[in-house]
């Protein structure tokens, strides 16, 4: 396979039926997800918001293949999913970065178990990705010597390196500070609209969501289960500070506290 | 930075220099210790004629290799059965378990029964420095990886990692600094009762460094048992100094963890 085979962008459409989850836990059973049912068109920016403790991680480990519905399907294109897959990567809220490797061998790790690639390719599609997300002089730092944002960006071109169709992130932001976040929203919109992927995003902040997602669906607690889907038509790329987009999003915060009863944190 | 740790050297090797000197002085002028005590000279004088003479040199040998040996044995059974108790309650509960009690037992108590099972030999020492090694080796192991953050673990799974992949890439890895600090102690216990066991007996396949200490002691060559003290302790630093010192700078380096 050619790199430039290899960089091509791809995308999937991705839909989740009549999905339901229980877990043990001390208090006995937890209906972690009951009856969800979400389609996400390809290329579409979908968030899921809602209170903790409302499933929407699990749906997104789900979606990852790293738990198993109890009943229902989750289907990319039409082939269902059984596990883990290269086609769906994970970002999640702590970089998840292996620090026994620099930041090149990082990104080449999923690329290294991706076949029909030579070291040579690998290192080349690796270096493109690290130019994405603006550290491509950054190539031999060990991870502890970079930023908070700067591991949130490695993580990203991890993620996107052995070029996934679905990206799902899991409050990917919610670590970082507020400056460092802001600059991470528009460049997370470039590179979604540059390389065209599927993202489903968990958070619980729904300014974010309403920054990023074309969709935002919100979720409802105990048990999990989605309550009501916003379309977001702003113009892009969106400015979380843009009095538009904070008029959206005081309207989902009224939806859910009279939802509720009680207010979601910001 | 340069010139501080330039400083900090010249007081350490002055300070060594002014006891030396001080102990050398006591004795010669004074006639302080002279019985029990020789001077500086009279041990770096022994030092210098049983390396000439050959006998240090293949003591320092014939107790190196049994360390060596008895060391990489302890590992390469140490890491994989830790691994194995990590993974299997069958082997925690049982091999592991036995770890835990074996490791309170300090080393040198296998040396009676090394001496009944395999005679003066090579392999009594062989076993007791395998004995001191082992079971830190497998309880570090085993804490390591237990240890690893499960995030890594997700993470390499949804990035295509599965199966012995996994366990080389990513869990070993990510549980070395633990491994090290078990091989360390491991070290140190394998080394501490490897000495005890040649003091103790005399084996006839090979005159260790223990054994010299031993015969100095014997024949009243107290420069002979100081001399073989200060090779022994020179070991320990060489040792610390070549093998582990670089990996932990490594994983300061990589992981950014700092034990100074």
């Amino acid at each position: 396979m050619s790199v430039n085979a290899e960089l091509q962008n791809v995308t999937a459409k991705l839909s989740v039926k009549n999905v339901s989850k229980t877990f043990d836990s001390a208090q006995g059973k937890v209906e972690a997800l009951k009856d969800v049912s979400l389609a996400v068109g390809e290329g579409e920016f979908v968030c899921l918001v809602g209170p903790s403790g409302c499933g929407k991680s699990t749906l997104l480990n789900l979606v990852a293949g790293l738990e198993k519905p109890d009943c229902g399907q989750i289907l990319v294109e039409d082939s269902p999913v059984t596990g883990p897959g290269r086609d769906r990567m994970v970002m999640f809220q702590e970089h998840a970065l292996f620090p026994w490797l620099d930041v090149m061998g990082n990104v080449l790790f999923g690329l290294k178990l991706k076949p029909n690639l030579t070291d040579p390719e690998r290192r080349e599609v690796a270096k493109f990705y690290l130019h994405l997300v603006g550290l491509e002089k950054f190539e031999r730092a060990s991870i502890h010597e970079l930023s908070g944002g700067m591991r949130q960006r490695v993580a990203l071109a991890r993620s996107l390196a052995p070029n996934p169709r679905i990206l799902l992130m899991d409050e990917t932001f919610g670590a970082l500070d507020a400056l460092t976040r802001e600059q991470l929203y528009g460049e997370i919109q470039l590179i979604w609209e540059k390389r065209k992927k599927t993202i489903l995003f968990v958070t619980h902040n729904i300014r974010e969501a309403v920054c990023l997602g074309d969709r935002v669906v919100l979720f409802s607690p105990h048990p999990g289960r989605i309550v009501k889907t916003f379309d977001i038509e702003l113009p892009r790329p969106r400015d979380i500070n843009d009095p538009a987009l904070t008029s959206h999003a005081s309207e989902i915060t009224s939806f859910l506290k009279n939802q509720f009863g009680r207010a979601v944190s910001e | 930075m340069k010139f501080s740790n330039y400083k900090r050297w010249t007081v350490s090797i002055a300070t060594f220099c002014v006891l030396i000197a001080v102990w050398e002085i006591a004795v010669r002028k004074y006639g302080l210790f002279e019985y029990i005590l020789p001077p500086p000279s009279d041990v770096a004088g022994y030092i210098w004629n049983s390396t000439i003479d050959g006998t240090l040199p293949a003591a320092i040998w014939v107790t190196i290799k049994r360390l060596l040996m008895g060391y990489a044995i302890g590992l390469g059974i140490g890491i994989p059965v830790g691994m194995l108790c990590s993974r299997f309650n069958f082997f925690k509960d049982t091999v592991g378990l036995l770890a835990l009690g074996l490791q309170a037992l300090p080393s040198v108590c296998w040396v009676p029964l090394a001496i009944m099972w395999f005679g003066q030999e090579e392999s009594a020492m062989l076993f007791v420095v395998v004995m001191g090694t082992v079971w830190s080796m497998i309880l570090a192991t085993e804490h390591g990886v237990k240890n690893i953050p499960p995030i890594y673990l997700r993470a390499a799974r949804t990035m295509g990692s599965s199966g012995m992949h996994t366990w080389i890439k990513v869990i070993l890895p990510a549980a070395f600094p633990s491994i090290l600090g078990g091989m360390k102690q491991g070290w140190a216990f394998a080394w501490r009762s490897l000495m005890a066991a040649e003091i103790y007996v005399t084996i006839l396949t090979g005159f260790g460094l223990g054994q010299l200490l031993h015969y100095g002691r014997e024949l009243m060559e107290m420069n002979q048992v100081i001399g073989v003290m200060c090779v022994v302790i020179m070991i320990g630093l060489v040792v610390d100094k070549v093998m582990f010192s670089p990996l932990e700078a490594h994983l300061r380096k990589k992981w950014g963890i700092s034990k100074d």
